[in-house]
C-alpha cells in the first residue's frame, strides 16, 4: 500500500494558548515514506504541533494541507499515538480491544463489526507480532509491547500518517531497537511517520528528516544536514549539553 | 413466607428492584471505568434540593423531579468549576462544600414541605411504597438509559480509556461526557424513590466493583454488572422481607456491599 505521492504541507502555522504564543511560522512539506523527527527543548512547541496535526487543537493561523485538502477532512488517515503512560491505568481491556479502537472512524457509533473490520484488526496484530498476546490485558505488557499495540491500532485505522508523541520514552534498549525497526518498516510500506524525539544521538539512525523547533521553526530538512547545522547545534545542545559527546 | 410474594405490593417491589438493580448495575460499569464514584456521591446529594424545589413549585412527579435534579446538578457543577478557578482551591474540596450545602438546603425544603416520614423516604427510599406508575417510569427510564449506554458504548469505552485518542478518532468527547452524566442523573432520579439519595450510591457503584476482578473486557463488564446488580438487589429485598428487617433500601445496599467483599475474598483464594 504505497502512498508516496501523498504529501503533507504546512504553511505559516502558529498557535497561542490564551495570550501566550507557543508556535509561530512553521512551514514545511513532507510525504509518505519519510520519517520526520520533531526536535527542540521542552516547551519548544513539539507537542503543540503534534496536537494541531492530530486535530486536538484548532488551527488558529496558517494552513495544514494533506493531499492538497484541509487536514480536517482527512481525520481517518491521521493516527495519533500519545505517550505510553497517558492512558488510564488498570482499565479492563485486552490488546485486541485496543487495536479494534482503530476501526471507530470506519464504523462510527452504531455499525457492527464486519468481516473487513476483523480482517484489518487481525492483519494489524500480525504485522506488529502481537498474536501471542492479543488476549492479554494491556497493562500487563511492557512499554515496548504497548507501543506496538498502539501502532497496530493506527494500522487497523488504515492511517497513512502516524503522529507519535515521544515514542522512545521509557523503553529499554531492546524495545527501542524493535520500535525503530518497526518505524522504518512502516515507511517502507508507504506510511508517513512524525514523532517528537529527545535522543539526539539516534536522530539520523531512525529518521530521514528533522524539524527543529524553539517556539518557531529553527531548521527543517534531511536529518543528516539538519543535525550538522550550527544554529541547530546551538538550539539543541544548549538543552542537551552532553548529547554531542554521547553521539561521538 | 412465599405467600408474601403473592401480595401485589411485594410483587411490585421485587419487579422494581430487578429493574432498578439491572439499570444501576449497567450504569455502574460506566462509573467504575470513569473512576467517578465520589463525583456520583456529590451528584446524588446535589439532586435533593432540585427535587425538593421542583416539588415545592410544581408538585412532585418523575418529570419535574428529573428537571429539578438536572438544574441542581448543572448549578453545582458550574459553580464548582468557577469557584475552584477563582479561589485556587481544588475542585474536590469546592464540590464537597457545595454538595453538602445543597443537601442541607434540600433537607430544609423537604422538612418545610411535609413530614419527617417524607424526608426519610427521600433520604432512604421506600421501595415497598412504589405505585404502578412509578414502576412503569422506572421501566421506561431504565430502557432509555441502558439503550443509550449500549448504543454509545464503543465511543464511551475509547473515551474513558484515552480521551485524546478518542478525540483524534473523531469522537466528540465533551458532548459524550455531558450526555453520559445526563443518563446517570436519569438513573439516579428513578433510584431515589426506591432506595433514597444516600443508598443510591451503593446501587450505582457496587455491582461493577463486584464483577471487575473476574472480567478482562468492557464488553462483558456492562451486561454482567447489570445482571449482578439485579440479582444482588433482589436478594437484598428478599432477605429484608424474609427476616422482617427494617429498611428495604438499606438491606439492598448492605447485600451488595457483602457481595463485593465475598467477590474479593473468592478472587484472592482462586488466584493463589
Amino acid at each position: 500500500m504505497s502512498h508516496e505521492h501523498h504529501q503533507l504541507d504546512l504553511t505559516g502555522v502558529g498557535f497561542y494558548y490564551g495570550k501566550k504564543e507557543a508556535l509561530r511560522e512553521v512551514g514545511f512539506s513532507i510525504h509518505c515514506g519519510q520519517r520526520l523527527a520533531l526536535l527542540g527543548p521542552n516547551g519548544a512547541g513539539k507537542s503543540t504541533l503534534i496536537r494541531l496535526l492530530a486535530g486536538l487543537l484548532p488551527l488558529q493561523s496558517g494552513s495544514i494541507q494533506w493531499r492538497e485538502n484541509s487536514i480536517t477532512k482527512a481525520r481517518r488517515e491521521i493516527a495519533y499515538l500519545p505517550q505510553v503512560d497517558q492512558h488510564q491505568r488498570n482499565f479492563p481491556i485486552r490488546v485486541k480491544d485496543v487495536v479494534a479502537m482503530g476501526r471507530f472512524p470506519h464504523l462510527g457509533h452504531l455499525r457492527r463489526f464486519r468481516k473487513i473490520d476483523h480482517e484489518k484488526i487481525n492483519e494489524a496484530i500480525d504485522l506488529m507480532n502481537l498474536g501471542d498476546i492479543a488476549h492479554r490485558q494491556i497493562d500487563q505488557l511492557s512499554g515496548g509491547q504497548q507501543q506496538r499495540t498502539f501502532i497496530a491500532r493506527a494500522l487497523a485505522q488504515e492511517a497513512h500518517v502516524l503522529l507519535l508523541d515521544e515514542p522512545f520514552n521509557g523503553l529499554d534498549i531492546e524495545s527501542r531497537c524493535h520500535l525503530s525497526d518497526s518505524l522504518i518498516e512502516l515507511t517502507k510500506s508507504g506510511h508517513l511517520i512524525i514523532a517528537s524525539h529527545h535522543q539526539l544521538e539516534s536522530v539520523t539512525q531512525i529518521f530521514t528528516h528533522a524539524l527543529v523547533l524553539d517556539q518557531q521553526q529553527v531548521e527543517f530538512g534531511e536529518a543528516t544536514k539538519v543535525m550538522e547545522s550550527e544554529s541547530v547545534k546551538q538550539t539543541l545542545h544548549s538543552c542537551h549539553p552532553h548529547a554531542h559527546e554521547r553521539a561521538l | 413466607m412465599n405467600e408474601l410474594f403473592d401480595i401485589p405490593l411485594y410483587q411490585r417491589a421485587i419487579l422494581a428492584t430487578l429493574i432498578i438493580g439491572f439499570v444501576n448495575g449497567y450504569a455502574s460499569a460506566f462509573v467504575l471505568l470513569h473512576r467517578s464514584p465520589l463525583k456520583l456521591t456529590a451528584l446524588s446529594h446535589s439532586l435533593l434540593p432540585g427535587v425538593a424545589l421542583a416539588a415545592y413549585f410544581v408538585g412532585l412527579g418523575v418529570l419535574s423531579a428529573f428537571f429539578g435534579a438536572v438544574i441542581a446538578a448543572v448549578i453545582i457543577g458550574v459553580l464548582t468549576v468557577l469557584l475552584s478557578r477563582v479561589t485556587k482551591i481544588s475542585d474536590d474540596t469546592v464540590l464537597a462544600v457545595l454538595y453538602t450545602g445543597a443537601f442541607a438546603v434540600g433537607i430544609m425544603v423537604l422538612l418545610k414541605l411535609g413530614s419527617n416520614q417524607d424526608l426519610e423516604n427521600w433520604l432512604l427510599g421506600n421501595i415497598l411504597g412504589l405505585s404502578d406508575f412509578d414502576l412503569w417510569m422506572s421501566f421506561t427510564v431504565g430502557i432509555i438509559a441502558v439503550a443509550l449506554l449500549s448504543l454509545f458504548r464503543r465511543a464511551i469505552v475509547i473515551k474513558l480509556y484515552d480521551p485524546e485518542v478518542a478525540a483524534s478518532l473523531g469522537i466528540r468527547t465533551r458532548l459524550l461526557e455531558y450526555a453520559s452524566f445526563a443518563v446517570l442523573i436519569l438513573v439516579l432520579v428513578t433510584t431515589l424513590q426506591a432506595v433514597g439519595c444516600i443508598l443510591a450510591i451503593g446501587m450505582i457503584v457496587t455491582p461493577a466493583a463486584i464483577v471487575r476482578p473476574y472480567i478482562s473486557s468492557p464488553e462483558t463488564l456492562f451486561p454482567l454488572s447489570g445482571l449482578v446488580g439485579a440479582a444482588g438487589s433482589a436478594l437484598g429485598l428478599y432477605l429484608n422481607i424474609h427476616f422482617d428487617l427494617p429498611g428495604a433500601g438499606a438491606s439492598i445496599a448492605a447485600t451488595l456491599a457483602a457481595m463485593f467483599l465475598i467477590s474479593v475474598i473468592l478472587r484472592s483464594i482462586f488466584t493463589k
